[in-house]
């Protein structure tokens, strides 16, 4: 049987997996990308904690599950990730929030001074009560879109196209997998977008092993260690679909959050600020929906490297082996349910 | 029984309980929470989320397609003419003269400007608006913002987000007692169904709550469960509840019993 060709548009982390496992079924795979390069979306701006248990607090099971196998596919499959667990902290004045958070998640344990001081000494005095998610993992989106895409141009049965507008892309596939992210509300109106801002700071007084959040009845925040000094500050979260735009009000409670955590970065340089819009639906549920021959891969809100490779996972099995994919191919929740 | 309906600067209300619609885990649960709770106002922010462009407009489309009456806020202001700007875009953008009304005065409390509060409602009701001010439970304030054109109170329960309940009842009480006939609307501070059924005890006219239903394990239960408290609450106020004793009081007669504790002795 001839291979069946696809066309991926959106080079982003969703496009990026969907394209490698398409390839890795033996597809033609034409990735199409209107940027010059691959994840110069919102995959640039990610925090990339591949934390599923964590994202419980806010999120529904089916976001805890499809993260999981994630989770597996960032270690073994793409290994870019570090599983060195997460850690959840809170000041003394927001505790009740740190007990609000265990009880909205599992698979932690919560931790008293001694051992947030051994797991991460630079914290030490700083804070008695902590809830670690030993499974969890981390990983930096820059580093992971390369990984893949290296991946990929090391694969014949893969072409790169890039500065390229997929509407002139003319020639018949079997397949066009849109993942075009916020840019495809053209074709999914019920897609809104979630405005989220962030920083990178530069220090080298402080030491982190694994991405700290801090919990605040507000702006929780998030702390992402990229290594060399680096560490990216996460992020705001506003109903509204404005991208670019970094105001003072998110810089000042992302870098409040960070001086909280450790007044040395109160010293440290700002690198990098930058505000991207997250692709979401109504439930924040992401999407496989399926329009003749094309299957949206869509609406993966603020967990974009944490859902990606389990979504991308199913859309081959929808394309290739006709699966139903219940859990995610439906609209509706009840329908879901019943699925 | 006439219907107990509640006021509004001439609009009638059945439900005494306002919610606010913002941090829930996703429009979705929101919708269903609304649903749960049957409340026929909301409130939404429009401070942050309109961005430069107004950018805003999708999340404000499904709150409007939610079916009830849009109580604007100004969460998040702290000037006046922050307040202003950020009513007049408001008016805009949910077509409503209604407008609630805060400016806030200290970033631990959250407490209101009381000073600023007063100013912006004077100028706010001049150019037409209806406002809902939060404000705290200071008598003197809540005289001066009747006088800047105010029909209608909220006084804070606690911080907000807190969910600590009624911090201080007793000014709420002397609130009541001043301004018979003014609505009252407890706004912020309360955590548990229970908080909200002591309030309405208390003779205050209607609830607004965000937090303790939006960071609920189940927001949509937790949405139904105030509603019945802020119901249960409106209705002891209304059955006038007995005043409390200090002796037991029998609630059978004693009279005519075959064996009193007077004849076993």
């Amino acid at each position: 049987m001839k291979p069946l060709r696809i066309r991926v548009i959106g080079a982003g982390v969703a496009g990026l997996t969907a394209a490698l496992e398409f390839a890795r079924a033996g597809c033609f795979v034409e990735l199409v990308e209107r940027r010059e390069g691959p994840g110069l979306g919102c995959s640039f701006l990610a925090g990339g904690m591949i934390a599923p248990w964590c994202e419980a607090e806010s999120a529904e099971p089916l976001v805890v599950d499809l993260g999981i196998e994630s989770l597996n596919y960032w270690t073994q499959i793409v290994p870019v990730a570090l599983k060195r667990g997460s850690l959840v902290i809170a000041p003394a004045r927001d505790r009740p929030e740190l007990t609000r958070f265990s009880r909205r998640t599992r698979e932690f344990e919560r931790i008293g001074a001694a051992r947030i001081a051994e797991l991460e000494p630079d914290l030490a005095g700083r804070f008695d009560d902590a809830l670690f998610f030993p499974r969890e993992a981390h990983l930096d989106p820059r580093a992971a879109v390369a990984a893949l895409f290296d991946r990929l141009k090391a694969m014949d049965n893969v072409a790169l196209r890039f500065g390229v507008d997929a509407a002139q892309a003319e020639d018949d596939v079997d397949w066009t997998i849109d993942c075009r992210g916020f840019d495809a509300k053209d074709a999914l109106p019920d897609l809104r977008g979630v405005k989220g801002e962030m920083l990178v700071l530069f220090t080298k007084e402080v030491r982190l092993s694994r991405p700290v959040r801090l919990i605040h009845p507000r702006n929780p925040v998030y702390i992402v260690p990229r290594g060399d000094g680096r560490f990216m500050i996460g992020a705001t979260m506003i109903e509204n679909h404005e991208a670019g735009r970094v105001t003072a009000r998110a810089m000042l409670e992302l870098l409040g959050a960070a001086y909280a955590v450790h007044p040395a970065f109160g010293e440290a340089e700002i690198v990098e600020t930058g505000a991207g819009v997250r692709p979401a639906f109504f439930d924040n549920l992401p999407r496989i929906r399926l329009d003749n021959r094309t299957i949206h891969m869509n609406g993966l809100y603020r967990h974009g490297f944490l859902l990606a490779p389990a979504l991308a996972m199913r859309a081959v099995d929808v394309a290739l082996r006709g699966a139903d994919a219940a859990e995610i191919l439906h609209e509706d929740r009840s329908e879901r349910q019943d699925a | 029984m006439a219907q107990d309906t509640l006021s509004l600067y001439g609009v009638s209300m059945l439900s005494r309980l306002i919610v606010g619609t913002a941090q829930y885990p996703s429009p979705a649960i929101l919708a269903a929470a609304i649903l749960s709770g049957q409340p026929e106002i909301v409130t939404v922010s429009l401070r942050r989320e309109s961005g430069a462009s107004r950018a805003g407009e999708d999340f404000w489309a499904l709150i409007r397609e939610l079916g009830v009456r849009v109580l604007p806020n100004t969460a998040g202001c702290r000037t006046v003419k922050e307040a202003v700007t950020t009513a007049e875009m408001a008016r805009e953008v949910f077509d409503t003269r209604w407008i609630k009304l805060e400016v806030i005065g200290e970033e631990d409390t959250l407490q209101p400007d009381v000073f600023g509060l007063v100013e912006a409602a004077q100028i706010l009701a001049r150019d037409g608006f209806q406002v809902f001010p939060y404000t705290t439970e200071d008598l003197v304030v809540a005289e001066k913002l009747l006088s800047a054109g105010c029909e209608v109170l909220m006084p804070w329960g606690a911080p907000i987000g807190t969910g600590r309940g009624l911090n201080n009842p007793y000014g709420l009480r002397a609130l009541r007692a001043h301004f018979p006939a003014t609505p009252l609307i407890v706004d912020a501070g309360l955590g548990a169904p229970s908080h909200a059924a002591a309030a309405m005890e208390l003779g205050v006219d209607a609830i607004l709550l965000n937090t303790a239903i939006a960071k609920a394990g189940d927001p949509v239960a937790m949405a139904r469960a105030f509603a019945l408290a802020v119901e249960a609450g409106r209705l002891g106020f209304l059955a006038d509840p007995m005043q409390p004793r200090d002796m037991a009081s029998p609630s059978t007669p004693v009279i005519g019993r075959a064996f009193s504790d007077a004849q076993r002795a």
